[in-house]
């Protein structure tokens, strides 16, 4: 059977497609060229025109589309309904789509609609040699492996971060609608909610993640716990670097022990074993301890530093780029003083960027 | 309100894992060996079950489960502590190279043949994902065996009202989350973390829970995974060890002013 490579999307609130979608796509092409098949695209949401706009130079031999009110949320129903008259309608063998929440929702359903099969969290995918392999994470993160499967069609759902943003030039695309009828569905979506009341801390698109271990909120040199002056650190940093807040799971455990708490944290920023693993080009982390199950939670970390006080902890040695053995609290207090003088210097104010560093 | 539970056991997280090429494809070097615990998200999804079944008068809670007879008898001695539940066994692999689809399959046949279930009543419970094979499709092709229509995937919370209808809270990107409501069961909640701590163990509880799980683990039906269509190459532990350059004895401002630099360089 000849191969025909879908790549499938939805769009976003805003009709655009996310920067995960636009990674897939890149994959999407990559693999139809090895397989010297033809690409098409699939696209599905309140609105597509922006969207197939946007990607109406990549390549693909046709543009389908499901789109209208009904589609504009995100609802295992509709959403499901939609990717699998997408996949009927073009006779896919192998799609391939992002790892975002609203496809990774309802895929493996649409996959077992179709009779065929899938693979997540897919970190590569092997087409140079005119057959297909993918590359992927087991025991999360902890064991690498190749799979090969014969059955069609084959979903491929790629982890965001493992490949290039597709950027081609903005091309007018009537894609060939298709007409779904919404199955009843008992589901009403309301819409979006912040974690928690306070700010924003985790930011997939950061440059940087900060990984905050349970040392925070154990006793200092002076035999007290300083939890409150430990989250204002925390939090100057953030707002300073804009960086992207994780958590060990031993201090989002914490709370539920009753003891003193972070209150900026909260199991979704987790990272590790049970939490995320995020993808970022560079990771600092403070006061994290823990053997090889705990560091998965930074395994994607390109550029990794630590600031704790043993020099043999496992999270560090063998695993980040550089450990400073130092009280996370002075270096962070420290830090935080030259990122403000950094902030009143860009203003414009003459103060010297580096002034109390001494 | 009937409650089901699907949840494998996975290896305990601190153990070290190692890759082994068996004859019927990759798996874990002393596999039978290591300490075995309910699969984290998993576990979640049976506090949050165990909750909401004493909130609902008359409510069941089974937890379905497949693996190794004798790694489920060893991991139940421990659950049994922490929630009440009615097991239902099925006795195969449960690592992390078996197929989700087949696993699927046998998964909603054993909940079909469980005595009593209305699935008019049904929620279906599992994790997100799993600390094995870690695909996150399990839960979906069960739902979809049994035509749930309403899923609902990395879920924090889901909130009861008085007319039967609920409120979902799910993870989405951004480190927000999607809230919807549904009419009431039949619906599918793959769990995240949920905001349930761990319970504490009641032996209480365990031996009575031990006094049906025995019985139900005695009859745990032997079923083997083909994986026909799927094989593995390659798989093997990550090349991740780094030179950590160990800087000790410098004052915190040098640290501070090295972090800074390297952050501002891009």
């Amino acid at each position: 059977m000849t191969d025909t490579v879908l790549y499938l999307a939805h769009t976003e609130a805003d009709g655009s497609l996310s920067r995960a979608s636009l990674e897939a796509l890149t994959v999407a092409q990559t693999t139809a060229a090895g397989l010297h098949v033809s690409l098409v695209v699939g696209l599905f949401g309140g609105d597509v025109c922006d969207a197939a706009a946007s990607v109406g130079g990549c390549g693909a031999s046709r543009f389908f589309a499901v789109a209208g009110a009904d589609f504009a949320s995100p609802r295992y129903a509709s959403d499901a309904a939609a990717a699998e008259a997408i996949a009927r309608a073009t006779d896919a063998t192998i799609v391939v789509a992002a790892h975002t929440s609203r496809l990774a929702r309802v895929l493996a359903g649409v996959a077992f609609r179709l009779n065929g099969c899938i693979d997540t969290h897919v970190s590569a995918v092997d087409s140079s040699d005119g057959s297909i392999a993918v590359a992927r994470w087991f025991y999360r993160q902890r064991i690498e492996g190749m799979a090969r499967r014969t059955q069609r069609p084959w979903f491929l759902v790629i982890d965001p971060g493992v490949a290039t943003a597709y950027v081609g030039p903005s091309v007018d695309i009537e894609p060939e609608t298709i007409t779904v009828l919404v199955p009843s569905t008992r589901t009403q979506t309301v819409g979006l909610r912040e974690a928690s009341a306070a700010e924003q801390t985790i930011r997939p698109d950061a440059a940087l993640l900060f990984v905050a271990g349970a040392g925070w909120t154990r006793k200092q040199k002076d035999g007290q716990t300083h939890t409150e002056e430990a989250e204002q650190l925390i939090l100057g940093f953030l707002g300073a670097t804009g960086a992207s807040l994780g958590s060990t799971k031993s201090l989002t455990d914490i709370a539920g022990e009753g003891l003193a708490v972070l209150h900026c944290l909260s199991h979704m920023n987790q990272v590790g074993q049970t939490g995320s693993t995020p993808r970022h080009p560079k990771g600092l982390s403070a006061c994290c301890h823990g053997e090889e199950p705990h560091v998965v939670g930074w395994r994607f970390i390109r550029e990794r530093r630590a600031v704790n006080l043993d020099a043999n902890c496992g999270w560090a040695r063998g695993k980040a780029d550089v450990l400073y053995v130092a009280d996370a609290f002075e270096v962070m207090r420290q830090l935080n003083g030259l990122l403000r003088a950094r902030e009143t210097s860009s203003r414009g104010d003459r103060q010297p960027i580096y002034s109390n560093a001494s | 309100m009937h409650i089901v539970v699907c949840g494998g056991i996975v290896p305990d997280p601190l153990q070290t894992l190692e890759p082994v090429a068996t004859a019927a494809g990759p798996g874990l070097k002393n596999e039978l060996l290591l300490p075995a615990i309910l699969d984290p998200w998993a576990g979640c999804a049976l506090h949050e079950a165990a909750h909401l079944a004493k909130q609902c008068e008359g409510s069941r809670v089974w937890l379905v489960s497949l693996g190794p007879k004798a790694k489920l008898q060893q991991v139940m001695m421990s659950l049994a502590q922490k929630a009440p539940f009615e097991l239902v066994a099925l006795d195969g692999p449960a690592h992390g190279f078996t197929d989700a689809h087949e696993t699927a399959a046998l998964l909603a046949e054993a909940i079909v043949s469980i005595q009593g279930l209305d699935r008019g009543r049904l929620l279906l419970f599992g994790g997100w994902e799993s600390a094995s094979r870690g695909q996150g499709v399990t839960l979906q092709m069960v739902g979809e065996r049994l035509g749930i229509a309403d899923q609902f995937q990395g879920v924090d919370r889901i909130t009861l009202r008085d007319d039967g209808s609920f409120e979902v809270m799910e993870r989405v990107e951004g480190g927000r989350h999607l809230v919807s409501w549904c009419t009431g069961p039949p619906a599918l909640l793959g769990w995240a973390t949920g905001e349930r701590a761990e319970p504490r163990n009641d032996p209480q509880m365990g031996m009575k829970n031990m006094r049906t799980i025995m019985p139900a683990l005695q009859k745990a039906t032997p079923v083997s995974l083909a994986a026909e269509g799927l094989s593995y190459h390659d798989v093997r532990l990550p090349l991740q060890q780094r030179q950590t350059r160990i800087v000790k004895d410098m004052p915190p401002a040098e640290i501070a002013l090295e972090i800074f630099d390297w952050i501002a360089n891009d």
